[in-house]
């Protein structure tokens, strides 16, 4: 099976992943007790970069099945987001405010479009990619 | 039900070295469209339950969760996973038709129902704070399920969605079912191995 080169879309997110989710642990760890926000906040601006540098990334390879990634994408988005808030709701649910809330909030945005870029790449990967007229390309 | 056709590629067995055997697959949707209102039903009773914050809500569904995602991935990965391994491709094909659909609406619902139930079990306890004698074990447990959540959700979840959706190709390629396939066994069973963790962490905090 031959394959085309294309950047480590997965190994990037999951390391997106791992950070968002070491800084959840780390503000979970610390409650009730005020928690230092800093490595929290820099952990999830390091989680959003290599998010974006992941689908910057994505976004130069050519000969990728963009149509199938988005559609892929957007269904795996609406499932994640439901996730995410579900999440989100509990946190309200107990009360969490202030600069905890913000970062968690924005954590599982980061964690809700980290998901389907996963998703909707492996799916892609091993799709025909379209031709520039839209219709497939020939294996 | 509607049946396609799936060829084996040249490292697939074939017919006696004869020419490509095609392989009967049936029908299928990637998403269960009939267990969405199952799955709509669970997240509501969800909502209630940590709306209502009552303990015993609370536990049984944390408790039914956690054993519905531990048990699934252990016995995918050390027991559905050997014996997929040596079937028929053909009874493979069926298998996996069957199987995976079913998986991308279970897991994340069980998962989430777990995840969400024990976090509010855990503020009604009181065994979140860092006041709790067996704070360190809780903290263990997060970091536990951390780690599943990046493997599931970077690697396991992934290779079930286009595993399936590979199949719903007219002209599936078996060597791309097969690797995803094999992704998915390994890291059901790595997550079903660190269950075992989780098995050791929460016995320790219920019993104290």
């Amino acid at each position: 099976m031959t394959e085309r080169r294309l950047p480590p879309v997965t190994q990037l997110g999951m390391l997106s992943l791992a950070l968002i989710v070491v800084a959840v642990i780390y503000l979970s760890a610390h409650l009730p007790e005020h928690v230092p926000l800093g490595p929290a906040i820099a952990l999830l601006c390091a989680s959003a970069l290599v998010l974006a540098g992941n689908l910057f990334a994505l976004s130069r390879v050519q000969g990728f099945a963009r149509r199938r990634f988005f559609e892929v994408a957007r269904w795996a988005l609406l499932a994640y987001a439901i996730i995410a808030g579900m999440i989100e709701y509990v946190f309200l649910r107990n009360n969490t405010s202030g600069g905890p809330l913000v970062v968690l909030t924005l954590s599982l945005i980061v964690f809700a479009l980290n998901v389907p870029v996963l998703i909707a790449f492996t799916v892609a990967r091993y799709d025909q990619p379209e031709a520039p007229g839209g219709a497939e390309a020939a294996p | 039900m509607a049946h396609a056709a799936v060829t084996p590629s040249a490292t697939a067995p074939r017919a006696a070295e004869g020419p490509p055997v095609a392989l009967e697959r049936p029908d299928f949707q990637i998403v269960p469209r009939a267990g969405l209102p199952i799955v709509a039903a669970v997240l509501v009773v969800l909502i209630a339950a940590i709306a209502a914050n009552k303990l015993w809500p609370l536990m049984f569904l944390h408790v039914v969760g956690g054993a519905t995602w531990t048990v699934i991935d252990l016995f995918l990965g050390f027991v559905l996973g050997p014996i997929i391994g040596r079937l028929s491709i053909p009874a493979r094909v069926e298998f996996t038709t069957r199987l995976m659909p079913k998986m991308v609406l279970i897991m994340p619902t069980a998962v989430i129902v777990t995840l969400a139930a024990g976090w509010q079990l855990s503020t009604h306890l009181g065994t979140n704070l860092t006041g709790y004698s067996l704070h360190g074990w809780v903290v263990a447990s997060y970091i536990v399920v951390g780690v599943m959540a990046v493997i599931a959700l970077g690697l396991l979840e992934p290779a079930n969605i286009a595993v399936l959706t590979e199949m719903k190709k007219p002209r599936p390629n078996p060597e791309v079912i097969e690797r995803l396939m094999k992704r998915f066994i390994y890291t059901a069973g790595a997550t079903g191995l660190m269950q075992v963790a989780t098995f050791v962490i929460m016995t320790k905090l219920s019993t104290g």
